[in-house]
């Protein structure tokens, strides 16, 4: 019988064939904390006497969700990963490098690998055809320390998508179509693949966008075969001997088969307070926004920040509108600059910060107050999500978001297009 | 071992954000503070009218959100005796087994706050004392059972020098 991208992948890290329903020990290539997870993780790790780390050079402690630190308690925090940095050898990621899922698939994980992550969105890195998942501090820990982890194979849903995107239309929209279809348990405990001719055309970027929100309908991992634009990638990060394919069996066992059409989609908006919570951008009525967030490691790429650029140029934030960018990473903000996409952000009224979680974790840099409207590019939109719980949290494309920033009403991109970008 | 205690109701799609929420960022390293706001916006007076030895009831996804395992840390501090829900969010479920607390998948519906539980985890059923009516409970897997028992994943780990639980 064939296997899913998902059992290959588990079973050569485990000496063994593996189907889905399976609990193994597995190895496990590359582990990763962050500041609101890691500090936890060496605690648990000092209680057992087992402050240590296997692969050090492929532990790596990201400096991420509140950097800079805006208060002394996350200060010292931080210094718990630093020392354990010292201490271990293991990899850190300092303020102002970036997310840590933006950070995991520039820098360090590979196709065919397993990336356990002290974050839900670890799932990011399932883009380039790896098993990337998020757990807890605990168990990151154990698999910092030995090298390993204990894993139920997951059953896989199979997301077949063919088609192109409309104008104004992005896998943001897709992805959130897709959350909104099966619900923010549709697919618990699953893995997903995404596959069928829209995924093979798609960029990188598109894709990590994907798998990025993976967890958002509770799945457990979000996979992409690796391909000739994976190699690629690779090529353009310095890692092109790590490139490997990665790929279903034709007749590889899937517990659900979801078709969607891309040319059919229309932008879409997460409406406060769960991601599942969709609507058409054409069909939400009016919604002033306060703040408009453009970032996050699901869309703070380039590629995003070039859409709000090119939306942006010559234009002027609404007045009753912050609108806040944040570029993913350290290279993507150097990028920017250097192609003229943030002097074009700023010109139009943007506050840029510091490459990280920014906004989205409700820790700092944009906390919304009573009341208030955000609409963001982030993942989730929980009550309470960005640091207030009486604040309403909308999620879209780059677009949308930039668009809205200008009307100061959740807006259609397709609608304002025409008129903005001329 | 059987447990008894008291019902707080919540409904679906209760996330980490509501159990531990991220604008208490910098209470993280210091969890008997955090405990203190336990499910704080999801009903702001849980934290100081929940007694140790009650139930959290919820409906369906529990724990859905962030990989923080301060939401489970922080019930477990608050003397919550498990959680009964519907159906968990995967990484809160494995968090909440790996740190020692009772994630327990049932139908929860026929629960209503403030009712009298047991828990008779050998039975496999919760006793809802104020209805009369017993509640079937969702058998763990053998390695989450095992891992229990140590009391954790850590605690399992510092005993057997290693995994030891296929």
């Amino acid at each position: 019988m064939g296997r899913t991208i998902i059992e290959k992948i588990i079973g050569e890290h485990c000496g063994k064939e593996v189907i889905a329903g399976e609990f193994v020990v597995a190895d496990v290539d590359v582990t990763a904390v962050q500041d609101g997870t890691g500090p936890l993780t060496i605690q648990e790790l000092q209680k057992i006497n087992l402050e240590q780390a296997k692969n050090p050079e492929r532990t790596i402690l990201f400096i991420d969700h509140a950097a800079p630190s805006p208060r002394k308690e996350l200060s010292n925090a931080h210094k718990i990963l630093r020392e354990f940095s010292k201490k271990t050898g293991a990899i850190l990621s300092e303020v102002g490098e970036g997310v840590c899922h933006q950070r995991l698939v520039e820098d360090y994980v590979n196709p065919g690998e397993i990336l356990v992550g002290a974050d839900s969105h670890t799932c990011t890195s399932g883009a380039l055809g790896a098993f990337a998942t998020g757990m807890g501090s605990t168990d990151v820990g154990i698999a910092i320390a030995l090298g390993k982890v204990w894993l139920k194979v997951p059953e896989t849903y199979k997301i077949v998508v063919t088609g192109s995107f409309p104008l104004g239309v992005y896998a943001k929209d897709l992805i959130l179509h897709l959350i909104g279809l099966i619900g923010a348990d549709g697919a618990t405990y699953k893995a997903l693949e995404f596959i069928g001719e829209t995924i093979e055309k798609m960029p990188m970027t598109d894709r990590f966008c994907l798998s990025n929100m993976a967890v958002e309908t509770g799945a457990k991992a979000g996979l992409i075969a690796s391909d000739e634009t994976t190699r690629e990638y690779l090529i353009s990060r310095g890692r092109e001997d790590k490139f490997k394919e990665v790929f279903p069996d034709a007749d590889a066992n899937y517990e659900r088969i979801i078709e969607i059409d891309a040319s059919s989609l229309e932008p879409i908006v997460s409406c406060p307070h769960t991601v599942d919570n969709t609507k058409l951008a054409s069909e939400l009525g009016d919604v002033k926004v306060d703040q408009v967030f453009i970032g996050s490691c699901t869309n703070g790429r380039i590629e995003d920040l070039r859409v709000a650029a090119e939306i942006l140029k010559g234009k002027k934030v609404h007045k009753d509108v912050r609108l806040l960018v944040i570029p993913a990473s350290r290279e993507i903000f150097l990028k920017s600059m250097r192609e003229g996409v943030l002097q074009i952000l700023v010109e139009a009224g943007a506050a840029i910060n510091t490459p990280g979680c920014g906004p989205c974790v409700g820790v700092h840099a944009g906390i919304l107050g009573d009341g208030e409207v955000c609409l963001a590019t982030q993942n989730r939109n929980f009550q309470g999500r960005m640091g207030n719980p009486k604040g309403y949290i909308y999620l879209s494309s780059p677009a949308t978001a930039a668009v809205s920033a200008i009307t100061g009403m959740i807006s259609d991109p397709r609608e304002v297009f025409v008129k903005f970008v001329k | 071992m059987v447990k008894t205690g008291k019902a707080w109701k919540f409904g679906d799609d209760i996330s980490t954000d509501h159990i531990a929420p991220g604008r208490l960022f910098h209470l993280r390293t210091n969890l008997p503070e955090l405990a203190k706001h336990v499910l704080e916006d999801a009903d702001s007076e849980f934290a100081r009218k929940m007694s140790p030895g009650d139930f959290v009831v919820a409906g369906s996804n529990f724990g859905l959100g962030s990989s923080r395992e301060h939401a489970p840390q922080v019930l477990k501090i608050s003397g919550v005796n498990a959680v009964l829900a519907k159906s968990f969010a995967r990484i809160f479920f494995r968090n909440a087994i790996n740190i020692g607390f009772l994630a327990i998948e049932c139908d929860t519906d026929k629960i209503n706050q403030g009712d009298e539980l047991e828990l008779d985890l050998q039975a496999g059923i919760i006793r809802n004392k104020t209805q009369a009516t017993d509640i079937k409970i969702t058998p763990l897997p053998e390695v989450m059972i095992k891992i229990l028992n140590d009391g954790g994943l850590a605690k399992h780990i510092e005993k057997h020098g290693d995994f030891e639980l296929i």
